[in-house]
């Protein structure tokens, strides 16, 4: 079999295979371990004799590191060294690097850039011995680019253009054209990047908190300049990613410098404020959307630039365009996306990087035309779902956009929302209702996973591929469970060790479609061991509860097949079909807000999302993901935002205290609805992604929701009451 | 954090005048020497000293300096006569927060002004001298009333802000013997010497807090905020007020983060007493309130919400 | 520097005698000096509540105290409400419902969830209770200003909640 996935794999497998777990919501196997707190994270590994290292940030925003003043540190209490080495991490490196990322920390490019490392033979010294550490500074903040500044952009790569915007612009029946802007994200994981290192030799094993193991080896090893195969990297608990551990960061690096020179185990945790201040952000954006529409609501012209920022040199910009390109019809259009650089901490992937902001902005648009063709919402999308991607006249793969439109809308009781804004009152409470699709690319990455069906009848299934929450340990074990016809406790999955087969990582939703079907054709293979001794094609072989036999046959054990152990790796990679059809996951977003007449404080009430992102492979922890997304979203909606100080560029709110993440009162009854759907052309188990879909659109419906309760358009997230109260209605005037 | 010596207080006596840095729950001060941004050198566990119950005395309430929030919270007596009390407690932090920090703690919880938690920010407060980084700054939590050149921070505690209005007193005792002052003397306007949050002295200690006798009427802690809990007020109101006959009888306002101390003003009391409730009364005792507010950039529009939420309160307080 | 006091804490009914550096906080003396990792550091600063620990009874933020105040007490983290084998019935809720997805939050979850349940059981009130002199009503809204002191990144608060109907409805002992 070729590794690449060309051709859709229509034989829908799974759907016939007997087992019956596939897709059930099942248990988490990792849940005993977590709930009793005996998962172990990277920090929490027990090293003898292991030294503590506590990391120090620059106090300049530019320049060079002059001089470190190490001795009066170094007499200090347990302090065994000071390290400021070439090889430690300016910048945390960007998902699927598979290199070191900037390197040299002696040079400053943003304020609290790890500049050092103070380690001491406990926390409580090395902490005080970092906060004491002086630093002498080149300080060239004078020269550093402090604010965004999109009139300073580079030219767009790229941009899409075709038909004529402008002159559709001019002919439409109806026009949107709105400036909508969203401030810097964090993913604030949990848990703060930590990582053990040790050395045995010239060997370096890495305990690290990291989401795409077979890329952080590379980046470890190159940045250490030793080869990739001399590193192990353990990663097996993951308190939360969201794309900040996608590539190896400053803790890492710094603690196998450390402890290369001090030759013990050294363990460097992030504290929350460096986390926020040193290792990715979502960039801000500003997004200029314009929208030109007949009187039926037929999109003629669609116009959105957005404007990003970053370091200079990086590569990763934003994609705030990925699904403006495809979600809607409107044959003359313009997307551009622009970047400028500053010297804040590098830019980089936070949950569903692009649609995460370019759809909120897209679909409170969309909002604000439906209201200028006074059609409901819902209808003036599904008139827009084109048949073709536009302009590329690429067909689609499976699309549930329309059905998740029509079964969410149901759900919620959409037809109870009021038209008109202010229409509904409920003691000091604005009440409205605002929906939004929700769309996101869907990626297959390059994925191995060996899977082993012993001798005894058990499954064993061993990838470096991560679960950061995802449910990897979940759904990985029910399709080999299904696939092999074993029952689940029956099936064993070690996750996040670098010895093991390389997995396609945890990011862009590619996790459970990817390394799943490496896991999936791993099975094929055993299961065309089994036929063999069966003489039957693969396909004809029937496997439930470790019994095998063929239709009409008499049932045997399977283990009578074997004589021993059969391992086999599975392996997929991109093929053909994803540049021949246009792969995406949709859904749909309702819900209902109250904002407080008097103060404009916005709480949402209630929330349903409907989505279609292919076979699911575990209806529980999909939903859960799915919940996540939503979650995020009205966090993006009402309260997070990165506040920088454009004096000297520092990040005011660095901490948990003050970047809102939401807390369990902020989070209403919420309803997921799964839309069955198979997906051929995305992989082999007809399933696509789910980690992120959840988030990509629901800020709008929130937005659209607070409108349609009091009348107030913002256009700038988040939705905090200082934005609201400008310009909110009378508080002691009723309903219009 | 710096190293520091630890000792245990037996009683009350090895606390007053102690050269040492007090501590009860920490949650504030081991927050700031985690940042150094506090660097005692001693720190006195007083968590053994008693003054952990809550007390009648006469038609009042005695609440002890080391009455845990929850506790206080929670207290039958508290809720029955004095629920605004026991409400704007509840407003603040998070229950495991509250299941610490004490009564005397909380009232001398510092600023969350982002610059006086930063060391390497000017900060009058921290570093006398050095300059005001909120001027100029991110100042969206700051102060609007009673600021100075000086310094912009607010005290961000909701507990003092009840206090306040119940018109509660403080009960200190120091080297010198013991005073009692009005909790609205407590804290203090920044002046030319931000570094001093309240009236205390080296030395002294809170024993406690004295309750009056409970206020008949309404009692209502509104606290506007961006998350809908565990979060700091944006703006915040205490209210007792009392109607007969359609007419207010009795106020008693305080507010919440928008000055350096819970903020009073008696005029608007006074203003609203004898008056009948009406949009253009609530409107009047606003313009006295925010007579000479001033906002920095980003915290002009806690002057609107504290109008506003001055009428919500008022509106609620004196509904049928 | 004067001599410390030491402090005699017990940790799911083991005592240690804890004698280090004042600076310790009762989080680190978990994690470092008993091993016990089961409570998690997510800010150090007591605003996310993943150190949520039972100290004599009652939650708290595990990262703001210091260990060597805690002479006499007794503190119980997730591993003394219940290990893989004997999962507590909030533990198990937790699994079932899906309370949790990367796991970092859930010990903080958990632990705050046992001590919320017991605060309802005793008549506290909180902030959403309509009357706080009177009964609190178990609603939803109640619950989640409750554990509002408990981040969860990943966003699983409505499984969280649903796990703790479950056990508070069932009367089950957490």
């Amino acid at each position: 079999m070729k590794d690449s996935y060309d051709n859709p794999d229509e034989r829908n497998l799974l759907d016939h295979t007997r087992q019956g777990v596939i897709g059930q919501p099942l248990d988490r196997p990792d849940g005993p371990l977590k709930v009793s707190g005996q998962a172990p994270y990277a920090a929490e590994y027990d090293r003898p004799d292991c030294a503590e290292g506590v990391l120090v940030g620059a106090t300049i925003s530019k320049g060079r590191v002059r001089a470190i003043n190490r001795d009066a540190v170094l007499g200090m209490p347990g302090v065994l060294a000071v390290f400021s080495a070439p090889e430690m991490l300016r910048r945390a490196a960007q998902g699927g690097a598979g290199e070191a990322p900037m390197q040299d920390v002696r040079q400053v490019e943003f304020p609290l850039q790890p500049v050092a490392l103070v380690v001491a033979e406990t926390f409580e010294q090395a902490t005080h011995a970092a906060k004491a550490l002086k630093i002498d500074y080149d300080d060239q903040t004078g020269k550093a680019v402090l604010m965004p500044s999109p009139d300073k952009a580079e030219p767009a790569k790229d941009p899409v253009e075709s038909g004529d915007l402008d002159a559709a612009l001019k002919d439409a029946a109806h026009v949107v054209d709105v400036t909508y802007t969203t401030p810097g994200h964090a993913s604030a994981a949990m848990e703060p990047h930590a990582a053990i290192a040790e050395w045995d030799g010239d060997r370096l094993t890495l305990h690290g908190s990291l989401q795409m193991v077979k890329y952080n080896v590379k980046e470890l090893a190159d940045s250490v300049d030793i080869p990739p195969e001399n590193v192990r990297i353990v990663s097996a608990y993951v308190g939360g990613g969201f794309g900040s551990k996608l590539g190896i960061s400053h803790e890492a690096v710094a603690a196998a410098v450390a402890s290369r020179q001090l030759g013990r185990p050294v363990r460097v945790v992030m504290t929350r404020q460096q986390v926020f201040q040193a290792v990715m952000r979502r960039s801000e954006t500003v997004q200029h959307i314009r929208l030109g529409a007949d009187a039926d609501g037929r999109l003629s012209a669609l116009g959105h630039e957005a404007f990003v920022s970053n370091l200079p040199e990086e590569s990763f910009s934003e994609p705030v365009l990925q699904a403006t390109e495809f979600l809607y019809g409107g044959e003359n259009r313009r997307l551009a996306l622009n970047i400028s650089r500053i010297n804040r901490l590098t830019a980089g992937s936070v949950r569903a990087p692009g649609e995460a902001v370019g759809m909120p902005a897209l679909e409170a648009a969309m909002d604000e035309l439906a209201v200028a063709l006074h059609l409901d919402p819902v209808e003036l999308r599904k008139r827009n779902v084109p048949d073709e991607v536009p302009g590329q006249g690429k067909p689609y793969s499976s699309r549930k956009l329309v059905e998740a439109l029509d079964a969410g809308a149901r759900a919620f009781g959409w037809d109870r929302r009021m038209p008109l804004p202010c229409q509904r009152r409920e003691g000091e409470w604005w009440i409205g209702m605002g929906m939004a699709s929700a769309a996101r690319v869907n990626i297959l990455a390059k994925a191995e996973a060996r899977v082993t069906l012993r001798a005894d009848g058990t499954v064993l299934v061993e990838t470096d591929q991560t679960d950061i929450g995802t449910g990897s340990y979940a759904i990985l074990g029910q399709i080999a469970a299904e696939m092999l016809g074993q029952p689940i406790d029956r099936t064993t999955v070690h996750l996040g060790d670098s010895l093991f087969p390389q997995g396609a990582g945890s990011g862009g939703s590619w996790a459970a479609s990817s390394t799943g079907s490496a896991v999936f054709r791993a099975c094929e293979e055993i299961r065309a061991e089994l036929a063999r001794g069966l003489n039957c094609a693969p396909d004809d072989l029937q496997l439930r509860d470790g019994m095998v036999w063929v239709e009409g046959g008499e049932p045997r054990p399977v283990t009578d097949l074997m004589d021993g152990d059969i391992a086999r790796v599975g392996r997929i990679e991109p093929g053909e079909l994803m540049e021949k059809v246009k792969q995406a996951t949709y859904g749909a977003f309702f819900c209902e807000v109250a904002v407080n007449a008097f103060t404009g404080e916005t709480r949402v009430r209630r929330m349903t999302g409907a989505f279609g992102f292919g076979r699911v492979l575990n209806a529980k922890t999909a939903r859960s993901q799915c919940l996540g997304g939503m979650v995020w979203g009205i966090g993006m909606a009402l309260t997070e935002e990165l506040q920088f100080d454009d004096r000297d560029g520092h990040l005011t709110n660095h901490d948990l205290a003050e970047y809102h993440v939401p807390v369990h009162r902020d989070i209403p009854e919420m309803e997921v609805l799964l839309i069955e759907e198979r997906d051929a052309a995305a992989s082999p188990l007809q399933a696509k992604g789910v980690g992120e879909l959840g988030i990509c659109g629901a800020a709008g419906a929130v937005a659209n929701a607070i409108y349609n309760a009091c009348g107030v358009r913002l256009r700038d997230f988040p939705m905090t009451p200082d934005k609201l109260l400008a310009e909110l209605p009378d508080p002691f005037a009723g309903p219009t | 954090m710096k190293a520091f010596d630890y000792a245990r207080a037996a009683s009350l006596s090895d606390a007053v005048g102690a050269p040492a840095c007090l501590i009860a729950g920490g949650t504030n001060l081991l927050d700031l020497m985690k940042l150094e941004v506090e660097t005692p050198s001693a720190l006195m566990d007083i968590t053994r000293i008693g003054l952990n119950e809550i007390t009648a005395e006469g038609d009042g309430l005695r609440i002890g300096a080391l009455v845990t929030n929850a506790a206080c919270a929670a207290d039958p007596q508290v809720r029955q006569g004095w629920p605004l009390l026991s409400r704007a407690i509840l407003a603040g932090a998070s229950p495991q927060l509250r299941n610490k920090a004490t009564t005397a703690g909380n009232l001398c919880q510092r600023t969350r002004c982002s610059y006086f938690m930063d060391n390497r920010s000017a900060c009058n407060k921290r570093r006398p001298g050095s300059g005001c980084a909120a001027l100029g700054g991110i100042n969206r939590n700051h102060a609007i009333l009673g600021t100075s050149d000086a310094c912009i921070a607010t005290y961000p505690g909701d507990m003092a802000v009840a206090l306040a209005a119940l018109d509660a007193q403080v009960k200190i005792e120091g080297p010198g013997g013991s005073r009692r002052i009005p909790l609205r003397e407590f804290h203090r306007l920044p002046g030319d010497d931000p570094s001093r949050d309240n009236v205390l002295q080296p030395g002294e200690v809170i024993t406690s807090v004295l309750l009056p006798a409970p206020v008949e009427g309404r009692q209502i802690y509104r606290k506007v905020r961006d998350r809908a809990s565990y979060a700091f007020a944006l703006v915040s109101v205490a209210a007792v007020l009392r109607i007969e006959d359609g007419t207010i009888v009795q106020a008693q306002l305080a507010f919440g983060s928008i000055a350096h101390k819970p903020w009073t003003d008696p005029r608007v009391d006074t203003l609203l007493v004898g008056e009948r409730p009406s949009k253009a009364l609530f409107d009047k005792a606003a313009d006295l309130l925010l007579e000479g507010a001033q906002g920095q950039g980003g915290n002009d529009f806690k002057i609107p919400l504290a109008r506003r939420t001055l009428a919500a309160v008022l509106a609620e307080a004196t509904a049928e | 520097m004067a001599q410390t006091p030491a402090a005699r804490i017990a940790v799911n009914g083991v005592s240690h005698d804890y004698k280090g550096d004042p600076r310790r906080s009762l989080l680190d003396f978990l994690r470092r000096d008993f091993g016990l990792t089961g409570t998690k550091k997510g800010c150090d600063h007591g605003q996310c509540g993943a150190c949520t620990v039972m100290v004599n009874g009652r939650r708290i933020n595990s990262c703001l105290t210091l260990a060597v105040m805690h002479d006499g007490d007794e503190v119980t983290t997730i591993e003394g409400l219940g290990m893989p084998d004997s999962l507590s019935a909030l533990q198990k809720a937790f699994v079932s419902h899906d309370g949790f997805q990367c796991g970092y939050c859930t010990p903080g979850q958990i632990c705050s969830a046992a001590a919320m349940i017991e605060e309802i059981r005793e008549g506290w009130p909180s902030f959403v209770s309509v009357d706080v002199a009177g009964h609190a009503r178990l609603d939803d809204e109640e619950i989640r200003e409750r554990m509002s002191g408990n981040l969860c990144r990943c966003g699983a608060y409505a499984n969280i909640l649903a796990a703790i109907k479950e056990v508070m409805e069932s009367g089950a002992t957490s």
